[in-house]
């Protein structure tokens, strides 16, 4: 009876130290990414310069993170005070006042951010969101081995290039494969990739009045390019690759071209994880008939819940974190090809970043040249270049990309998986209430 | 072939099986602790790398970037403290079913086995929503009482097959000299099962140790576990095998320890109701 008095009481000990929140403490949602991580190790010099100010991290798998953030937004469970979100969610969730509109000083330069991050974390000229990094995406390929099939590629390729260039690097024997692209279902997965292809083939996800059109000729065409691109000159497997399992396999020199985010070129030159780190050479996305809406625009942006009763606190964190400051103080820690890029104008007018980084050019080229608000051939109600801005386009989004994975292993034709996914889509716009 | 020869091939096929299921079963936790010790590029390398130069850098990573010790101790309290509950609950729970089993015994066992093939995630909202009105979001003690119940049914059924191993006359003979119904569970039940009652409280360890689910979705910064810890490992955009597979081993460890000391017991008490 003892050692169960002496276990009770151990436990009350212990379950007494539950959580409280002390004011000044702020609580800040995040990924796992290389950049996030540094601005934890930085966190220190924040809390210095703003003494009575603390910062508590709570890092989540990216999915745990949008469900979670998402669960405590609508409910106002005030269980973050910053959080991490991405350009799909900024825009929506500023609409229906979910996200405290951000408004800095005139230090803090607003003119400087990108316009395409600025328009694409804004409702209504408002922004929400600020972006920490951000990305396109574009071609990284192994010039070694165009070069040794007397190859070129050129700055703007069509996929025509690109179709080209994987069939003479393919080499099966020696495990070397021609082109490396998404094929794990999701709408930040495959279909992330998918939709700027299909963009670039003319496609769309809506017409004017928000029908679905996955049955469009032009949707059949692109998927059709795609599967047969994997087939013939892709890694096996490629279905269960996402951005991750490309990556591991560019380092390990098996794939010849990747076309992904403008954010794995720091990772592929990076000699410490690339066995081909002086070997890669960048081009801009592919097109085909058009080149609107060819390359995809991304930001990771910090944001402030209106359940949060520490917005102020919150904000000058958002405007430290975000800041040029910040930048030089990372470039000052860990040197300029290690800032984070895609979100201000004068990175990229710094030498020495531009020393550091060779992909910089090609990078901000991609981020330019995204325009959100007009990203395909015909007109569209929605914004977005890899998404479109709808809350259902998530649920509608991922159910397609399970219809692509499923046409890219040869379960169903390309034929059968578009009318698949315009069923699907179809019925959940109707279900609502778009038309 | 003769009896005893038949007898040893069969014998030694068993042996031979159980050496292959013991392999295939530890495979992944060597793989994992071996994964700890490379580097991101040798984690990702094919064919896979056997021999290697190990390095420490990746422990020294968590141990820089997280609050190991913090993770582990909320791991320790909540596992125990849910077991705890669990076993304040399924004792008496157990003693009424195998002692005083009525009409419906059977089929309140069953009902409480089937709650365990709801999936989780249908009362993830109803749940959240109660911890955030009580105010018991990314607290111990929401863990505690959850990890409680969704162990309920299982220490129930646990336990109530080992007392049913009990005598009844025993416990016959303990009212005759007029033992108090709290008594005769506490010194007589428990005792006599000594064995199955410490087994099953080592399971329900084991397996609130290793849940992930609740400990990820309800809490933060606080009272997170060390599953926890390990899904904040997985990155969306960068290669993180190693350190993933570095936080997996230094998660694992100390319930690995606490099995290799208790599995004596854990063997002994599992097999109790078999033999008998």
């Amino acid at each position: 009876m003892k050692s169960l008095r002496s276990i009770a009481l151990g436990l009350a000990i212990g379950l007494g130290g539950a959580a409280t929140t002390a004011a000044g403490e702020l609580t800040i949602a995040t990924v796992n990414n290389g950049h996030m991580i540094e601005m934890q190790k930085l966190t220190s010099v924040f809390e210095e310069a703003n003494p009575g100010i603390t910062v508590k991290w709570v890092t989540l798998e990216e999915g745990v993170l949008r469900q979670r953030v998402t669960t405590d937004i609508s409910t106002k469970g005030g269980q973050f005070d910053v959080m991490t979100i991405g350009m799909y969610e900024a825009p929506i969730w500023g609409e229906r006042g979910w996200l405290e509109p951000l408004e800095f000083g005139a230090d803090y330069g607003v003119d400087d951010i990108l316009p395409a991050m600025r328009g694409g974390l804004s409702h209504d000229g408002t922004l929400y969101a600020a972006p920490f990094y951000g990305e396109s995406s574009m071609v990284m390929y192994r010039k070694d081995l165009l070069d040794a099939a007397g190859m070129d590629m050129p700055d703007n390729p069509t996929w025509g290039h690109v179709q080209d260039a994987a069939a003479a690097m393919t080499d099966r024997d020696n495990g070397v494969y021609g082109i490396c692209l998404r094929g794990k279902p999701g709408w930040g997965d495959n279909m992330a990739f998918l939709t700027t292809m299909a963009n670039s083939f003319g496609a769309r996800w809506f017409d004017e009045q928000w029908r679905p059109q996955l049955d469009s000729p032009a949707w059949n065409h692109a998927v059709s390019f795609y599967v047969d691109l994997l087939t013939n000159h892709g890694p096996p497997g490629s279905e269960a690759n996402s951005f991750n399992e490309i990556l591991a396999l560019m380092n390990e020199g098996k794939c010849g071209m990747w076309i992904d985010a403008t954010i794995a070129a720091s990772f592929v030159t990076d000699p410490g994880q690339s066995k081909v780190a002086d070997k890669i050479a960048f081009a801009q996305s592919p097109v085909a008939v058009t080149s609107r809406g060819a390359n995809w625009l991304w930001a990771w942006a910090l944001a402030v819940p209106s359940g949060t009763n520490q917005a102020d606190e919150a904000k000058t964190f958002i405007e430290w974190a975000t800041s040029r400051e910040y930048i030089e103080l990372v470039a000052a820690t860990n040197g300029w090809g290690s800032v984070p890029t895609g979100t201000r104008t004068s990175t990229y007018e710094n030498r020495n970043f531009l020393d550091a980084a060779l992909f910089a050019e090609a990078e901000l080229k991609a981020i330019l040249s995204a325009d959100p608000s007009n990203s395909t051939q015909d007109p569209t109600p929605y914004t977005g270049v890899q998404f479109a801005a709808i809350p259902e386009f998530q649920a509608i989004g991922i159910a397609v990309g399970q219809q692509m994975t499923a046409a890219l292993a040869g379960k169903v034709s390309v034929a059968e998986a578009l009318e698949n996914a315009q069923d699907i889509a179809d019925r959940e716009m109707r279900k609502a209430g778009y038309y | 072939m003769n009896d005893t020869q038949r007898a040893l091939w069969s014998e030694r096929a068993a042996i031979t099986a159980a050496w292959v299921a013991g392999i295939l079963m530890f495979f992944p936790i060597f793989w994992m602790a071996l994964t700890s010790f490379k580097t991101e590029l040798e984690a990702i390398a094919v064919p896979p790398t056997i021999i290697f130069d190990p390095t420490l850098e990746n422990f020294s990573l968590i141990q820089e970037r997280t609050d190991y010790t913090g993770f582990a101790w909320n791991s320790i309290i909540t596992s125990v403290g849910g077991t705890a509950l669990a076993m304040a609950i399924a004792v008496p729970a157990a003693y009424a079913m195998a002692f005083f089993p009525g009409r419906r015994t059977k089929d309140v066992l069953l009902w409480m086995l089937s709650t365990k093939m709801l999936p989780a995630v249908g009362v993830l909202m109803p749940i959240y929503l109660i911890s955030q009105k009580l105010g018991l979001l990314d607290t111990r003690i929401v863990l505690v009482v959850i990890y409680a119940m969704i162990n309920l049914p299982i220490v129930i059924w646990l336990l109530f097959t080992y007392f049913r191993e009990i005598p009844k006359e025993i416990l016959e003979a303990s009212r005759m000299d007029g033992t108090s119904t709290f008594n005769e569970i506490v010194e007589i039940v428990i005792p006599l099962s000594w064995g199955g009652v410490a087994s099953t409280a080592l399971l329900s360890i084991v397996l609130l140790w290793n849940e992930a689910f609740w400990s990820i979705n309800l809490t933060s910064s606080d009272a997170g576990t060390l599953t926890a810890l390990v899904a904040s490992f997985s990155s969306p955009e960068g290669l993180f095998w190693s350190k993933l597979s570095a936080v997996s081993t230094a998660a694992c460890a100390p319930i690995v320890v606490l099995g290799w000391f208790c599995q004596k017991q854990l063997v002994q008490g599992l097999t109790f109701g078999a033999v008998k």
